[in-house]
């Protein structure tokens, strides 16, 4: 017999559970995100060494399970002198697993950006921060966005792994009202929808945010068959 | 303020006593790999002169100019622009300039691309004051009202707020011309200012240059437009494989001079646009 009057007999525990999933999923992104742009930068610097670090970093984050990740550094951690509470460690965790991809994402952004831009502004006598500032980000927005939302969303869905270092987010929730009344195909359904509609939240403001910093190319030019921004939309 | 005025295409008579020397370029080499692209270049720009780069695809023409304001790095040689060295320092040879040093010796030269090189993301206005406010450190409303100003001496009054993506190839091309002018720069570097441009709009961005030398601006033009460099230039430089094959006035190397390779380009020139 289904029972979905479960979900509202834990709806308030359920609802803190998917706050503490949409804290550490925001804040993991962003620390992801700002260490991710860091390390593009760091990775601009012809310094050899330097862009060997910042690869090997890359290359082990994508290329092991976040799960392993998480483990090392919350079960591992104190033997570095690294004690951090299971939601920090959660979080923390999220933020570089994420600044990895998003490293990469930056950087195809980064080298997308038309050099004739960047001349432009040196020609003017623009120092790099500048640059990198009023022109350079703003470049990149516009041809990262839908990758860097793409990324979001894929993280929304790596919370749940939050759950196994005992962060009481939505997942551990669910689980312990799975546990505690057996109602094992609600609880599914009951996660299925949260996530769900977390994932089609991000995706629809990501969407007008990327109307919204393309809006000066949504207008192409009347005679503009030679136009730059002609051959950058195309 | 100087406006646009429809009738100063003719050639400026050549005032005495503006013999100063804007720009010396003196044995100016440069390689890319095992490419030589310019050797051993010499070429001296006075104030208030126009000077257009002439030759053949390859001939070393853009990266000279590129040079001078050091976008390029030249490997032998020396380019000075108002007696300071530019891309190096004084006391140490082939030392590079700081970043600072190089800065401030570009906002004096302004440069105007073939591809324009617009900021998409702002608007004509905001294209042109943003290096007031970044560079010259103005405040917004001043870098504003400055950027509106440059706009109407372009002509573009009407179009403050459009993006370029709204704009044609010749007003865009306008719009980089009055982001540079509104620097006040001592001198003007344009690198195929009308080369991408569809054959109906070259007009308009070669009167708004016209405009600028009657006004006195130092320039240096990388060109195909042969008509402008006859009727505006003071003087004109046909370069060939890196090297500068004919100098002076356009008279002299339009009609005068002996140069064989001069003579066979032009007259490629005039069959193309014969038909």
């Amino acid at each position: 017999m289904l029972d979905f009057t479960l979900l509202v007999q834990y709806g308030p525990a359920l609802l803190r559970g998917f706050g503490v999933t949409i804290l550490c999923w925001g804040a993991g992104c962003l620390i992801g995100m700002v260490l991710g742009f860091v390390l593009m930068l760091l990775r601009q610097i012809p310094v050899k060494p330097l862009r060997w670090v910042i690869r090997a970093y890359i290359e082990v984050i994508r290329g092991t399970p976040f799960l392993i990740q998480l483990f090392l550094l919350y079960s591992g951690g104190p033997s570095i002198g690294l004690r951090l509470e299971a939601t920090a460690a959660g979080i923390l965790g999220l933020g570089i697993y994420g600044s990895a991809y998003f490293a990469e994402i930056f950087r195809a952004g980064y080298q997308a950006v038309p050099k004739g831009q960047v001349e432009a502004a040196l020609s003017l006598g623009m120092s790099y921060g500048s640059i990198l500032r009023r022109v350079i980000v703003p470049a990149m927005l516009v041809s990262t966005i839908p990758a860097i939302v793409n990324m979001m969303a894929i993280l929304t869905k790596e919370t749940v792994v939050l759950s196994i270092i005992t962060v009481p987010e939505l997942m551990y929730e669910m689980q312990t009202m799975a546990a505690e009344t057996f109602a094992t195909f609600e609880t599914i359904v009951g996660m299925a929808l949260f996530y769900w509609l977390l994932v089609e939240v991000v995706s629809r403001l990501g969407r007008r945010l990327e109307a919204r910093v393309t809006r000066f190319l949504t207008h192409a030019s009347p005679q503009g068959s030679s136009t730059q921004t002609a051959t950058a939309r195309a | 303020m100087t406006t646009v005025s429809e009738t100063a295409s003719s050639p400026r008579s050549a005032t005495a006593g503006d013999a100063a020397p804007m720009v010396t370029i003196r044995g100016v080499s440069k390689s890319f790999g095992t490419n030589e692209v310019l050797r051993d270049i010499d070429l001296t720009v006075n104030k208030s002169e126009v000077v257009c780069l002439i030759g053949p695809s390859g001939s070393g023409k853009s990266t000279l100019l590129r040079c001078v304001n050091f976008l390029e790095v030249y490997d032998r040689g020396e380019i000075r622009i108002e007696g300071k060295l530019v891309g190096y320092t004084e006391e140490t040879p082939r030392r590079r300039l700081s970043n600072r040093d190089l800065r401030d010796l570009r906002r004096n030269v302004g440069m105007v691309f073939q591809q324009f090189n617009l900021w998409p993301h702002m608007t004509a206005l905001e294209n042109v004051a943003e290096a007031l406010v970044q560079v010259r450190g103005m405040d917004k409303a001043a870098a504003a009202a400055h950027a509106r100003r440059m706009l109407d001496r372009v002509g573009l009054s009407a179009k403050t707020d459009s993006y370029p993506a709204r704009l044609s190839g010749g007003q865009q091309q306008r719009v980089a011309i009055a982001r540079v002018i509104a620097m006040e720069p001592h001198l003007m570097l344009f690198d195929e200012p009308t080369s991408a441009l569809d054959p109906e709009l070259v007009g308009e961005v070669l009167q708004v240059m016209r405009d600028l030398a009657a006004d006195g601006m130092t320039m240096v033009v990388v060109t195909h437009e042969m008509g402008f460099a006859a009727n505006v230039a003071d003087k004109v430089a046909f370069l060939d494989h890196g090297r500068i094959a004919a100098f002076g006035t356009p008279r002299e190397v339009f009609h005068e001079s002996t140069e064989p390779r001069v003579q066979q380009f032009l007259q490629t020139y005039h069959e193309r646009n014969s038909f």
